[in-house]
């Protein structure tokens, strides 16, 4: 499953990033790492972008990124 | 001994309130050279010879941005005897992450680890001794908000300068990596001496695959070769990419450094407050509204309440204050043209610029309270999607609506902007909001020709305004400004009461900024403008403006204007006067018509125009380019005349374009 697809309120463990150059790297330099428990807690009025938290800060991504990130274990947190 | 610190950290960690504290107000604010990133220098308080630079707010030192780069060749070139690295110690793991790359650059670092006031009173604990060990790095635990610990960080920060203590790992990993970083590092020794670089840094460049390192390197074709051969290896046993691979092993690291020392009992106060506050302030139905909400009160305190009170009183004080001196200089029997330079050149000129200081402040004020609360942040996240398409981000939001007030404040708030980029971009379409200076000559022209409908040619201005924005963005984004958009991948800070300190300089500085401007290029712009209004070409004073030497360009550019709809001295003279002010336009319409009231001169100026070129010269005089006092802070923060010009004559020449399509388009169905 993609973060994208994850709904509010629900998180899981990153498996894998894709996508490439700058932004892949912001994406792993920001935590977005394999094996990082990552939660999805709102999505902007507009739909877009998405806030996560993770590592104990919040950090916002538009929905096209999210659609790289591979996630598992997808639960209610 | 002099030392040169390196301020260096995340963005929101509380950076500059620690240089606040370091330095106090004894600060220089100007840009590195060539780019549009702020550069901070300050003196420590009670350390003559100690000298900080701010650098950029970075969450790594990947060569992506202009602030990364600027903050890597700051490091690498100008060889600080230490860098003093902020950590926000309530988000501790990533922040750490950037403090790993400054290690690289194999100089003397000490951590100043912040708001451990936080930490505390959330219950939550930092073993610091432990983690100092963990990571090789003396740490200081402070709280810049409180001004706790700045003195021992100090006396950290000189010691580890003079004598030099470096961090004692650099190595974060075992296996695969940690093999093909020393392979390389060993194998590239030479290269990277040669060009006085950290053998351990451009190793972990060239994994990166980092462009600028790999090219300064000089490495043979064959060194190369072997280069992209271990990293392939690498890639190949550890089952991940060189890009993936090394951010994993500097979170793994930092991960089982902090397993022990970082004890967290629950999320910080602080995460779990502003969690509640965004419940609100980024409501999917409410949060749009809230936030327009504020900006309407921020506008009403500043254009409507509180600004226009204080603009008044200071009008009062510079008329009695130029009534007294040009009193004196009557008594003093100084010959006529000085007196009329100094009180109707400069003191009229400067004056009129000067009435906006008020407005100015008061606008910083709310926008650092917006920008250090944490809420401009969430005003991006919510305004995102709007300005997305015209390659900006939710960021720029903010400076392009201040720029409905007045452009001045709108540009120079760009510097809070995260990317050069976007700081370029909305800086060169914030003129095309129509600011309230302009609101005479629109009063002036629909008085004249759209007495009936007004409202509506008042709004189709705005609106022409805000396409003409959108349109030149896409250009822009197409264009000037493609590749590389920086990516909106943005941190949300928690809430903070900003500190007090910190907005009070913010003030004080953009105040300095713009009375620097006024007495500068705003007093030679005014000079030369009177000069060429009141002599002619014998250079003899004319009583008579419509004889000056202002009047005679006007004459001959007239005629350029005939393709958008007029073709008059007095309408294009006009335009030249308003490059001082945009309220010039209507005053110059005025004396040059010589029309003794406004019914007067709204019959005189159908003489001039007709309605459909009336709106031409309206659409005109929204979208050229904005006041000297604009130009003037377009130039600061671009960092150069000739960017200056460039961003002037683009917004002029589009002006004339539209200008002329309205009234092509316009001539035709009329």
């Amino acid at each position: 499953m993609t973060l994208d697809q994850v709904q509010p309120g629900y998180g899981g463990i990153i498996t894998a990033v894709g996508g490439e150059g700058v932004l892949r790297r912001r994406l792993l330099d920001m935590g977005l790492t394999p094996k990082t428990r990552v939660q999805v807690r709102k999505v902007a009025p507009m739909g877009d972008p998405i806030e996560l938290f993770l590592r104990s800060y919040a950090l916002t991504i538009r929905q096209e990124e999210a659609a790289k990130i591979q996630v598992q274990e997808v639960q209610k947190l | 001994m002099n030392i040169l610190f390196a301020l260096a950290g995340n963005q929101n960690c509380g950076k500059t309130t620690l240089f606040n504290r370091l330095t106090g107000s004894n600060q220089h604010v100007g840009n590195f050279p060539g780019v549009t990133v702020e550069k901070k220098e300050g003196v420590i308080r009670g350390h003559k010879n100690c000298v900080i630079v701010d650098l950029p707010g970075i969450y790594s030192l990947s060569p992506y941005t202009s602030e990364e780069v600027v903050t890597r060749d700051f490091i690498l070139n100008e060889h600080p005897n230490a860098i003093i690295n902020i950590v926000d110690a309530t988000n501790i793991e990533r922040n750490l992450y950037l403090s790993l790359q400054l290690v690289e650059l194999g100089l003397p670092m000490v951590i100043a680890l912040n708001m451990m006031d936080e930490v505390r009173a959330s219950g939550n604990t930092i073993r610091v001794k432990e983690l100092s060990k963990n990571l090789g790095i003396p740490i200081v635990p402070i709280s810049a908000g409180k001004n706790e610990g700045i003195d021992e960080l100090v006396d950290v920060a000189i010691q580890v300068a003079q004598e030099r203590i470096l961090p004692k790992k650099t190595d974060f990993c075992s296996g695969e990596v940690h093999r093909t970083i020393h392979a390389i590092a060993h194998m590239i020794e030479d290269h990277a001496q040669a060009i006085d670089v950290p053998a351990r840094f451009a190793a972990t460049k060239l994994i990166e695959n980092d462009e600028s390192v790999v090219a300064s390197l000089n490495l043979t074709e064959e060194e190369l070769h072997i280069v992209e051969h271990l990293v392939k290896d690498m890639e190949h046993h550890i089952g991940m990419d060189h890009d993936a691979a090394l951010a994993d092993m500097r979170y793994t690291f930092i991960e089982s450094a902090c397993k022990d020392t970082v004890i967290r009992h629950q999320e910080s106060r602080e995460q779990l407050r502003s969690e509640k506050i965004d419940r609100l302030l980024t409501h999917k139905y409410l949060g749009i509204p809230i936030f327009l909400g504020i900006m309407l009160l921020i506008f009403w305190l500043t254009f409507g309440v509180i600004g226009t009170r204080l603009q008044d009183w200071l009008d009062l004080g510079i008329s009695a204050a130029t009534d007294a001196l040009s009193n004196l200089m009557i008594q003093s029997h100084v010959s006529d043209w000085l007196h009329a330079l100094v009180i109707d050149g400069i003191c009229a000129g400067v004056g009129s610029v000067l009435s906006f200081l008020p407005l100015i402040v008061l606008l910083f004020f709310f926008l650092s309270l917006l920008e250090d609360s944490g809420y401009m942040a969430r005003v991006a996240f919510v305004m995102d999607k709007l300005l997305r398409k015209i390659g900006l981000s939710g960021r720029s939001f903010v400076p392009m609506l201040i720029g409905f007030g007045c452009s001045v404040p709108a540009i120079m708030a760009t510097r809070t902007l995260p990317s050069e980029r976007d700081r370029k971009m909305t800086i060169v379409l914030t003129p095309f909001m129509s600011c309230s200076a302009k609101l005479p000559i629109y009063g002036m022209i629909t008085m004249a020709f759209f007495p009936k409908s007004a409202p509506l040619v008042m709004v189709s201005i705005y609106v022409i305004g805000i396409i003409v924005a959108i349109l030149s963005g896409l250009l822009l984004k197409g264009t000037i400004f493609k590749g590389n958009p920086v990516p909106f991948v943005m941190e949300l800070p928690a809430y903070r009461i900003p500190s007090p300190r910190t907005v009070l300089l913010l003030m004080w500085e953009k105040a300095k900024d713009f009375l620097k401007k006024a007495f500068t290029i705003i007093f030679v712009a005014s000079m030369l403008i009177w000069f060429l209004q009141s002599f002619d070409w014998t250079f003899n004073m004319v009583a008579d403006s419509s004889k000056s030497i202002l009047a005679s360009i006007g004459s001959v550019i007239a005629p350029l204007f005939v393709p958008i709809g007029f073709n008059d001295w007095r309408a294009s003279t006009a335009l030249i006067t308003g490059i001082t002010a945009k309220e010039s336009v209507v005053s110059t319409l005025t004396i040059l018509t010589g029309a003794a009231s406004d019914a007067q001169l709204s019959s005189i100026l159908s003489g001039i125009f007709t309605p459909l070129s009336a709106f031409s010269f309206l659409v005109f005089t929204v979208l050229y380019m904005p006041c000297v006092a604009a130009f003037a802070a377009t130039k600061r923060e671009l960092g150069s005349m000739r960017a200056a010009v460039t961003t002037a004559l683009f917004q002029t020449g589009t002006a004339y374009l539209v200008a002329f399509v309205i009234y092509q388009i316009g001539s035709l169905i009329f």
